[in-house]
């Protein structure tokens, strides 16, 4: 018997600019009542197709079919009254609204909102289900998973049938996305058709029925689950055969070469960001920092870089204390500190700047006299692009024509370049597909054996798992426990970024994250703390 | 001297009352529109032409009093709705740069009307039409100060106050109004949900463009009764106005309250030198920078305390693309 359809693509090419190609001649079919993966590289091309579907981009060729009959989407509104809802990959919120405003926001029916019953359509949705909401809350003091509920709910508040939810999962705790595949079951037995995209295989596997893949904007092949495996749907995805394992070199630990005690920093909004945390990082290791995003991560980045102000604790590089030197004074120790930050371009290079005038704002000041000295700055590009095998057309090729992978690479490569000893790098993977992310993480363990200390901020767990050495659970700014990556689980990972579990509470006895040999004794430790003290006061 | 002082203020208000709730409109719509000094002048521009049609069509004699009503303020509004026309189509259209389009704007309004007024327009006709409008509330005179404050004013004072407490309710409590901040505050959410962003920019800047054109009408044909000197009056007016918005927190019925300060500081600056002895020049240019000292002052304390209740429209002078990548 024939499977009824809910959409089918036909031939769907799409061009920017008239010659990049984003899509061409794709072919894809979502059956009702199943849910189907989307997978594909980084500018493979899924966003883009899935814009089509929702209306955000129209198709420069090619037919969309929903329940059998050839559509035309042209906007938004267009995709809704064909009962399709897409959740965007940033979400598309209006943060001073609340819950409710967001939802009903475009609906045309009658002129003033009655609040009531748009709360009990919420609630009445919410409980079918199993979705948590306070439809009253401003979206601004939501978590990033109760903002998603809002996104979701909202396009079914629209009565979509058909579900697009762009890699829904890369702000998730293991928890909340074992929750919100929960929530994607109950509606695909409610009958609703779910494309989900998402980077990790793993929940490719866990949660779809089938997987459709794209390869450089062209349409691969769809595999149903149950008969695949990781493997197989990677090498679909890159079109080679891939060795999917991250390598963790045994080397040899020296002195702890960063050593943080009691360490306390402020955010923006002066809330408490990090909170007497305590955390060493030794030479040729490499400490992953886990936890839910905005716990802290940035504002330890900072600290250690000189960017912000600390408000209690110390901060030791070699047993010489960091606290009160400029950025650049610690820069010249050799502590080097990259940020990827959400937009990817918006910390550390200057995304007008070719590729050689990024290497020269490190180190412009090594040049005598007043001008900048190029011929250096531009072999020392050319040295990277060779290294890190860079796609670019030359060195002085904007940074912002680059792919996010080849950004990430000149930032990540720009840091190393200047021979650093602790490395803190956060996010360096952030949106990367696959093979970029190997090769950066084979530029970190080059630099671990080289017998750099590296602090790892990273978001996907078993990325972490397989790369560091020891990973530290932070949540809401307190240490939750410092466990070495062989020894533990993602699940106790998981239950520690949610505050659920707390190991420095449960072995008190345990000083976690001081170093037995370290580069101070205790009493110089307690002299220099009692000085930075007074300094302050 | 209180009770003269505060009727003028609150006279005086509605020139900055229209100007501040056109720009509120605006700004709710994500798009900083540093024109509205030059498109106050062109509503004066407008205004004033319209007035000065009926007068000669009545044969130079006092044309009826709705006819000049309604003729000059359509004409007013349309004027400056063209001023805003032109605003909307480079900055929501082509995507220019909102600053420079609304300084460049500014510039144009200003000469233009300062062309027309004195080449195009009669400007003796604008004394009769002005005895015309100014026709005070008929039981003013029998309340005593309350009716010399609150109740002596010509019409488009209190078509004004109308105008802010329907923008506020509008912003506040329909879904169109909803629409129309969500479109200030992050265009794409409103796009993903169907709202056709360029229509609500457009409908924004040419109502807030009309409606503040009507505060530089004002001022020409009812305050000053009709008398003219030059445009760069009224562009000093609409500067206040778009500072009138910031010290007001974008909020609509606040700005009736901040207008009367406003006016009541511009009209201090302009009298006390005549009133009290021993002024020097310096004590009169304090006054007339107070408006804007206390600008930022809001401004210090709106950023202090940090909420986003307080803040500009997030979206507020970014142009929206949605194919961007």
């Amino acid at each position: 018997m024939e499977r009824p359809v809910a959409i089918e693509l036909k031939n769907i090419s799409k061009y920017f600019f008239g010659k990049v190609i984003a899509n061409k001649n794709v072919n894809m079919t979502l059956y009702k009542g199943e849910i189907l993966s989307l997978l594909g590289e980084n500018g493979s091309g899924k966003t883009t197709l899935m814009n089509m579907i929702s209306g955000i981009y129209t198709p420069d060729e090619g037919q969309i079919f929903v329940n059998g009959k050839e559509v035309v989407i042209r906007s938004p509104k267009d995709a809704f009254d064909h009962k399709i809802g897409m959740i965007h990959q940033h979400f598309k919120l209006v943060d001073v609204f609340t819950a409710a405003q967001n939802i009903v926001l475009g609906l045309k029916d009658g002129g003033v909102y009655n609040q009531k019953s748009i709360n009990a359509r919420v609630s009445a949705i919410a409980e079918k289900y199993g979705f948590n909401i306070d439809p009253k809350k401003k979206i601004y003091d939501m978590s990033v998973s109760e903002k998603q509920t809002v996104e979701i709910i909202k396009v079914l508040y629209r009565g979509a049938d058909i579900l697009i939810l762009d890699e829904p999962t890369a702000v998730l705790t293991p928890q909340e996305t074992e929750k919100l595949f929960a929530i994607l079951r109950r509606m695909r037995e409610d009958g609703k058709s779910i494309i989900i995209i998402t980077h990790k295989l793993n929940e490719v596997l866990a949660i779809s029925d089938r997987v459709s893949i794209l390869r450089k904007g062209e349409y691969v092949g769809t595999v149903n689950t149950s008969e695949t495996n990781a493997k197989e749907l990677t090498e679909m995805m890159v079109g080679k055969k891939v060795e999917l394992k991250i390598n963790r070199p045994k080397t040899q630990f020296d002195k702890p070469l960063l050593e943080i005690r009691n360490l306390s920093i402020n955010s923006d909004n002066g809330s408490r960001a990090i909170d007497d945390v305590s955390f060493y990082i030794r030479g040729g290791e490499i400490l992953g920092v886990a936890g839910i995003e905005g716990c802290g991560q940035k504002e330890l980045c900072e600290a250690i870089a000189g960017l912000r102000k600390i408000v209690g604790g110390q901060i030791m590089h070699k047993g010489e204390s960091l606290i009160g030197l400029s950025a650049k004074q610690i820069s010249e120790k050799g502590v080097s500190m990259s940020f990827i930050p959400e937009d990817r371009l918006g910390m550390g290079l200057a995304p007008s700047f070719s590729i050689t005038d990024n290497m020269m704002l490190k180190n412009y000041g090594e040049a005598k006299g007043p001008f900048v000295d190029r011929v250096t700055a531009r072999k020392r590009a050319n040295d990277l692009i060779k290294r890190l095998e860079i796609v670019t057309p030359s060195s002085e090729t904007p940074v912002r024509r680059l792919s996010g992978g080849n950004v990430q690479k000149v930032l990540v490569g720009r840091e190393i370049e200047s021979g650093p000893n602790v490395i803190v790098t956060a996010y360096p993977v952030r949106g990367l597909d696959i093979n970029s992310s190997y090769a950066i993480y084979d530029i970190l363990n080059e630099e671990k054996l080289k017998g750099t200390g590296i602090l790892f901020i990273g978001e996907d767990l078993d990325v972490m798992l397989a790369l560091c050495d020891k990973i530290m659970v932070l949540c809401h700014g307190k240490v939750m426990g410092i466990v070495h990556a062989e020894k533990t689980t993602k699940e106790e990972l998981g239950l520690m970024m949610t505050g659920s579990l707390d190991l420095t509470e449960e072995k008190k006895d345990k000083r976690f994250g001081i170093a037995k040999d370290s580069n101070l004794t205790e009493e110089q430790w307690k002299k220099s703390s009692e000085e930075e003290n007074d300094d302050r006061q | 001297m209180i009770t003269p002082l505060l009727s003028s203020a609150i006279a005086l208000s509605a020139v900055f009352l229209f100007g501040c709730v056109g720009e509120i409109i605006t700004e709710k719509s994500g798009h900083l529109n540093l024109g509205i000094p030059g498109i106050m002048c062109m509503g004066t521009a407008g205004g004033c032409l319209g007035a000065s049609m009926c007068v000669s069509a009545a044969g130079g004699g006092a044309p009826s009093y709705i006819i000049l009503f309604l003729v000059s303020v359509l004409f007013s509004v349309l004027f400056a709705a063209a001023g805003g026309g032109i605003y909307a189509l480079l900055t929501v259209t082509l995507k220019c740069n909102q600053n420079i389009t609304g300084l460049a704007l500014t510039t144009f309004g200003t000469g233009l009307t300062q062309f027309l007024m004195d080449n195009l327009i009669d400007r003796s006709t604008l004394f009769t039409a002005s005895t015309v409008i100014t026709g005070k509330l008929p039981f003013a005179g029998s309340l005593g100060w309350f009716g010399e404050i609150f109740l002596s004013h010509g019409v488009l004072v209190y078509l004004a106050v109308i105008v802010a407490v329907c923008a506020s309710v509008f912003l506040k409590r329909t879904k169109p109004g909803l629409c129309l901040r969500a479109v200030g505050e992050n265009p794409a959410a409103a796009d993903a949900v169907g709202i056709n962003v360029s229509a609500y920019k457009y409908g924004a800047i040419l109502t807030g463009s009309g409606i503040a054109g009507l505060g530089g009408y004002f001022y020409i044909i009812d305050y000053i009764g009709g008398s003219w000197e030059n445009a760069s009056t009224i562009e000093a007016f609409g500067w206040m106005s778009v500072a009138l918005v910031i010290f007001t927190l974008w909020r609509p019925a606040l700005s009736i309250l901040g207008s009367i300060i406003f006016a009541a500081f511009y009209i201090l600056a302009a009298k006390l030198p005549g009133t009290v002895q021993g002024l020097t020049f310096t004590d009169t240019a304090v006054l007339k920078l107070l408006p804007y000292v206390v600008t930022i002052i809001v401004l210090i304390v709106t950023s202090i305390i940090g909420s986003k209740n307080v803040q500009p429209p997030q979206a507020l002078g970014l142009p929206y693309f949605r194919e961007e990548r």
